[in-house]
């Protein structure tokens, strides 16, 4: 059982809690995550990291509303605890030897692109930062972005906030004018697959974090495997970041879709439970 | 009195028709008129070739003898001696392979029903017995161990019955490894392995459960944070194996581990349980060894047609006898001699198939096995909407990765001695982890030796 410290919505559809795991706190790295259950009939899902707060003893991640378990996550309040805590999981973001790097979050996935843009600040690296999202009502986190990036574009889908357009089209001008180390990519599955297509011509390497349907997150089900450069790679040991150049990302679209009827199902069920006791 | 029948006394189970839609155990075991009749089919011969045959060396001819007298307590009593999870091992054990395989009286017609005797020592004894909740004596020693599969839990309770203060670290959210997430609740009932760990902890052992070692804390870090003085890695061959072959990353195709563990160790197949498991309508599962049996047989209780597909034939099946047999009563078709070449999709990369090759016995291999050819234009295609993939597993990585000069094997196997002493001072390792995949009863033999061995490295250490 772990406590909840804190919870805040950060837009409509996405929450950030902190939970109280002093020792994850003391050991997560950016680019790991955890697996946690809400109760003990809850399923295991897979949250990445959003930050920890290590004097507090708290880790802090961010989940969207999308089947019955993140609807269960979302009902919990400060105070409240959860079934299951376990991490940190997954090697760390490789920012070894990184000088100069260009951050590109999308929709949720800017709440782990953060702490990854963060951490190669520290480590003295130029950051450039390119988020995106789908209208102006899902923005996150732009400020603290824009206050730790040497340069910083944001873009909606419909312009109405920031750029007009996808986040390619900032993430090419800056390429066309400057040479990178690398490019982090952190997003939406069919977002990171036009920012590897995108960065590919100029031959900058490039990194996705994969957030593939997971079990027990150590190796064990496989069921997180994806296709890497035509091998196989379980993302909970041996990613979740991958050459973006190499991941068979039709595939992984794919295979992230698979259970989106029981997802729905479970929508279902938890709104039906949700109305009958408002009534 | 020495019974001459010349078959085993047969098995209570569940009739075939029910059990393909329950979830509860298919055996029944014997009631205590059967057991003491099977008991007395043993001739006690005198070179005992039984125990040369069990990797534990339980006294089974002792035991059985117990059981003839009707002193069911004290067969138990000689099992619990050398064996830490009777009634696990009484269901789950391949005796065909093992004890039984060396019975006199199999020569002619059917050995002694050693498991079966097994498991009704164990269940008698659980029925009837209180357990003494004495604590042992502390030496004084901490021990961690890694993983809470069959090696771990033996090394774990054998450690404390000898006084050592133990805390055992799983991943996952209960206790038990495999016998929890693998082994399906129609073969081995959940609360037999929950009663194993309640006895562990009456003896003291603590276990932290949502403990990845590697991450959470390194094996360095147990030692020199914690304060441990040996560490036990009971860490497991999870990593399952694919083939390789086309249409793999399609949706519905599922690692045997997978299903199992959704439906096992998540209950899928439960109406109030969160986590979704896919109910193909053809199930095609690939492998022919006990996991294969059981990913198979469940998905039959999820209400499909299930073909297992495996590339040798019925007698080379790697699968305990009696589960095959269960497999056949409950309708399951087996395609033998049959080995997958591609899984094939739709145009959403769903599985509607697998295409395979027929194949042929070739010339024995280095293990003695007949390899498996395949021939030449034979392929055949299974129409399937989900395909399990039971091929066998690979240690886990995560340890290797994260211990600083731990010595490996080619496959990644953690090396380790017959006592189980690693390339590291104090720390050890056994089971699977550095086997391979291997069986319930080996696992717990290498956890009950290294415990020995932790024990008499403690004792040096002072």
């Amino acid at each position: 059982m772990v406590r909840i410290l804190t919870r805040r919505e950060l837009n409509p559809n996405v929450t950030m809690i902190e939970v109280e795991a002093p020792r994850i706190a003391e050991k997560a790295l950016a680019g790991q995550f955890v697996i946690l259950r809400v109760d003990g009939r809850g399923e295991r899902i897979p949250l990445t990291i959003a930050g920890t707060d290590r004097e507090r003893g708290a880790v802090a991640v961010i989940f969207q509303v999308v089947g019955g378990t993140t609807m269960a996550l979302n009902e919990k309040r400060a105070g409240d605890t959860l079934a299951d805590f376990v991490g940190p999981l997954g090697n760390p973001t490789d920012i070894a030897g990184v000088k100069k790097a260009v951050v590109v979050g999308g929709g949720v996935g800017c709440a782990i692109a953060l702490p990854v843009a963060r951490r190669l600040k520290e480590a003295g690296a130029a950051v450039h930062s390119v988020i995106g999202f789908r209208s102006k009502e899902f923005v996150i986190l732009a400020e603290e972005f824009r206050a730790l990036s040497d340069s910083f574009a944001v873009t909606t889908d419909d312009g109405i906030f920031g750029e007009r357009g996808n986040v390619c089209l900032p993430l090419k001008k800056l390429l066309e004018e400057e040479t990178f180390d690398a490019v982090y990519a952190i997003g939406p599955l069919p977002m990171m697959k036009f920012v590897a297509a995108a960065t590919e011509p100029y031959r900058v390497r490039t990194i996705a974090s994969m957030n593939p349907i997971m079990i027990d997150g150590t190796g064990m089900c496989g069921c997180c495997r994806v296709r890497v450069g035509g091998e196989m790679k379980f993302a909970c040991v041996d990613g979740p970041d991958f050459d973006a150049h190499k991941i068979d990302f039709d595939e992984a679209i794919a295979r992230n879709r698979a259970y989106l009827s029981f997802e729905a199902e479970a929508r279902e069920r938890h709104c039906n439970l949700y109305k009958k006791e408002n009534n | 009195m020495y019974d001459p029948r010349p078959t085993k006394y047969p098995m209570p189970v569940q009739d075939p028709e029910r059990r393909r839609n329950s979830f509860g155990e298919v055996a029944l075991g014997y009631d205590e008129e059967t057991a003491v009749k099977e008991a007395s089919r043993c001739l006690h011969c005198k070179a005992r070739p039984c125990m040369n045959g069990c990797p534990v060396s339980v006294r089974i001819p002792d035991f059985i003898a117990e059981i003839a007298a009707g002193n069911f307590e004290g067969a138990y009593g000689i099992i619990a001696e050398t064996s830490s999870l009777p009634a696990v091992c009484g269901r789950v054990c391949p005796q065909e392979k093992q004890c039984e395989k060396f019975c006199v009286r199999g020569g002619k017609g059917e050995p002694v029903g050693i498991g079966r005797l097994e498991r009704f020592a164990a269940d008698y004894h659980y029925a009837h017995a209180k357990e003494g909740t004495d604590l042992p004596a502390r030496n004084g020693h901490r021990v961690a161990v890694v993983g809470s599969g069959p090696a771990g839990l033996a090394c774990a309770g054998e450690l404390a019955k000898r006084g050592c203060e133990v805390t055992v670290f799983e991943a996952l959210h209960e206790a038990g490894g495999v016998l929890m997430y693998g082994i399906p609740e129609f073969r081995l009932p959940k609360e037999i392995v929950e009663r194993e760990i309640g006895r562990l902890r009456s003896l003291g052992v603590k276990i932290e459960t949502d403990s990845v070692i590697g991450r959470l804390y390194t094996v360095e870090e147990l030692k020199t944070e914690l304060g441990f003085e040996a560490v036990f890695l009971g860490t497991g061959a999870g990593l399952p194996r694919f083939m390789g072959i086309k249409g793999e990353g399609a949706k519905g195709v599922f690692s045997a581990n997978e299903y199992l563990t959704r439906a096992n160790l998540m209950k899928a197949y439960e109406e109030d349980s969160e986590t979704p498991i896919y109910r193909g309508k053809r199930v095609a599962v690939v492998g022919g060894g006990n996991v294969a049996m059981d990913a198979a047989r469940m998905a039959r209780r999820l209400g499909a047609e299930v073909t297992i597909v495996y590339r040798r034939g019925m007698e080379e099946l790697p699968a305990r006898r009696e589960e095959v047999e269960h497999a056949k009563e409950e309708g399951i078709a087996f395609r033998l001699l049959a080995n997958p070449v591609e899984i094939l999709t739709d145009g959403d990369n769903n599985a509607i198939g697998l295409k395979c090759v027929e194949m042929e016995l070739g010339q024995p291999d280095g293990s003695g096995r007949r390899s498996p050819v395949a021939r030449v234009g034979s392929e055949f295609t299974i129409e399937a909407d989900c395909v399990i993939m039971a091929l066998g597993t690979s240690p886990n990585p995560l340890i290797r990765a994260t211990t600083e000069g731990l010595a490996t094997g080619p496959h990644g196997e953690i090396a380790a001695d017959e006592e189980g002493r690693t390339s590291l001072e104090g720390v050890f390792a056994g089971g699977d982890a550095v086997t391979g995949s291997a069986t319930v009863i080996l696992a717990m033999g290498a956890g009950k030796r290294a415990a020995e061995s932790i024990i008499r490295y403690l004792k040096g250490r002072k």
